[in-house]
């Protein structure tokens, strides 16, 4: 055989062009953007709001596919993400790219004939948000990336919503605001105990742009930003006490934990416990919250 | 392109069209279930 072993190359596998759509992501899409679809007020016929929840998780993966066709040369030089299909080349670039592409406009127009029109409208921007307003755009340009990233996670419970309702209220615009301000606390609480190599990469994350005393402040002053943000719902008089009692609570602990985040620095030696702690609540936080918010609405109805 | 490879193609095109395959019979299943419901609006 004298033939380069690119001449004839095999077909990408089925799996790789799953991972491409982030599956654990699209976990959490799944729930909020359930949660979302539960919490709103009136029905949804239980095909409908499958279709829905379906059509926001096709444009996640879609969005996701997108993501790592653009940034597959960025992947391949951090240890996390080479072994993603680009990066380890099990996979042509025009396949993820055709790939997300059919993806994203499926969910899109199966939203728009099956559910409603303001739906697929959000459902559009949020997967153009994600591709290109963040990856092409914002995330090589600013340590602010995580915030803006951070409104791309925050559409799926507004689509939810609309989904039930076809209208935009104050209510669901409160859900997307409670994940667009969880998210950098989030993160960052993450990026303060991996030594990930964005730097080298080229992305400027804000632990080495801004150093890590300044992350830190941030930190704590997002999650009381949240702490706020986060009882809007119930103080506007859109929920009941157990969604209020439950993000008092809940909040009251994000809050607590990020007081050691926000005003200790590392030490030599660091096991970063606070840190953790913090990055660990905060993905059962969200949960809670959103379950206390649709446990409710099944109250109250 | 060796017998080997040969094979392993053939396996992967075989799992792919499978794949695709029972994808389109989930959006027929899916597509004939949401013309129901919305006939009934």
């Amino acid at each position: 055989m004298t033939a380069a072993p690119t001449a004839t190359p095999l077909p990408a596998e089925w799996r790789d062009f799953f991972a491409l759509t982030k599956p654990r992501v699209m976990s959490l899409v799944v729930f909020t953007g359930l949660a979302g679809l539960l919490a709103a007020p009136g029905a949804i016929h239980p095909v409908l709001g499958f279709t829905a929840i379906l059509c926001i998780a096709m444009g996640a993966g879609g969005a996701a596919a997108l993501n790592q066709w653009w940034e597959s040369e960025i992947d391949g030089k951090m240890k996390r993400t080479a072994k993603r299909p680009l990066p380890a080349g099990r996979m042509r670039r025009d396949d993820a790219r055709d790939f997300g592409m059919i993806l994203s406009g499926t969910s899109v127009f199966i939203m728009l004939v099956a559910i409603h029109w303001l739906a697929a409208v959000v459902l559009a921007l949020s997967i153009f948000y994600y591709a290109v307003v963040y990856t092409m755009w914002l995330k090589p340009r600013t340590p602010q990336n995580i915030v803006i990233g951070g409104g791309a996670g925050a559409f799926p419970p507004l689509i939810g919503w609309i989904a039930v309702t076809g209208e935009i209220t104050l209510m669901p615009v409160l859900l997307f605001t409670i994940i667009f301000i969880w998210t950098p606390p989030h993160f960052w609480a993450l990026a303060l105990f991996v030594k990930t190599d964005y730097a080298e990469a080229g992305i400027p994350m804000m632990p080495v742009v801004r150093g890590e005393k300044s992350t830190r402040r941030q930190v704590l002053a997002y999650s009381v930003v949240l702490f706020a943000v986060s009882l809007l719902p119930w103080l506007l008089d859109g929920t009941g006490l157990i969604y209020g009692i439950s993000a008092l609570v809940l909040s009251g602990l994000f809050v607590a934990l990020s007081v050691p985040v926000g005003l200790r620095t590392t030490q030599p030696e660091d096991t970063m416990k606070p840190e953790k702690r913090l990055f660990a609540w905060s993905v059962i936080y969200l949960f809670a919250l959103f379950t206390a918010l649709v446990a409710d609405r099944m109250v109250l109805s | 392109m060796t017998p080997e490879e040969q094979e392993e193609f053939i396996r992967r095109r075989k799992a792919r069209n499978v794949v695709i395959g029972l994808l389109l019979m989930g959006f027929v299943i899916l597509f004939y279930a949401i013309t129901i419901v919305r006939m009934g609006d």
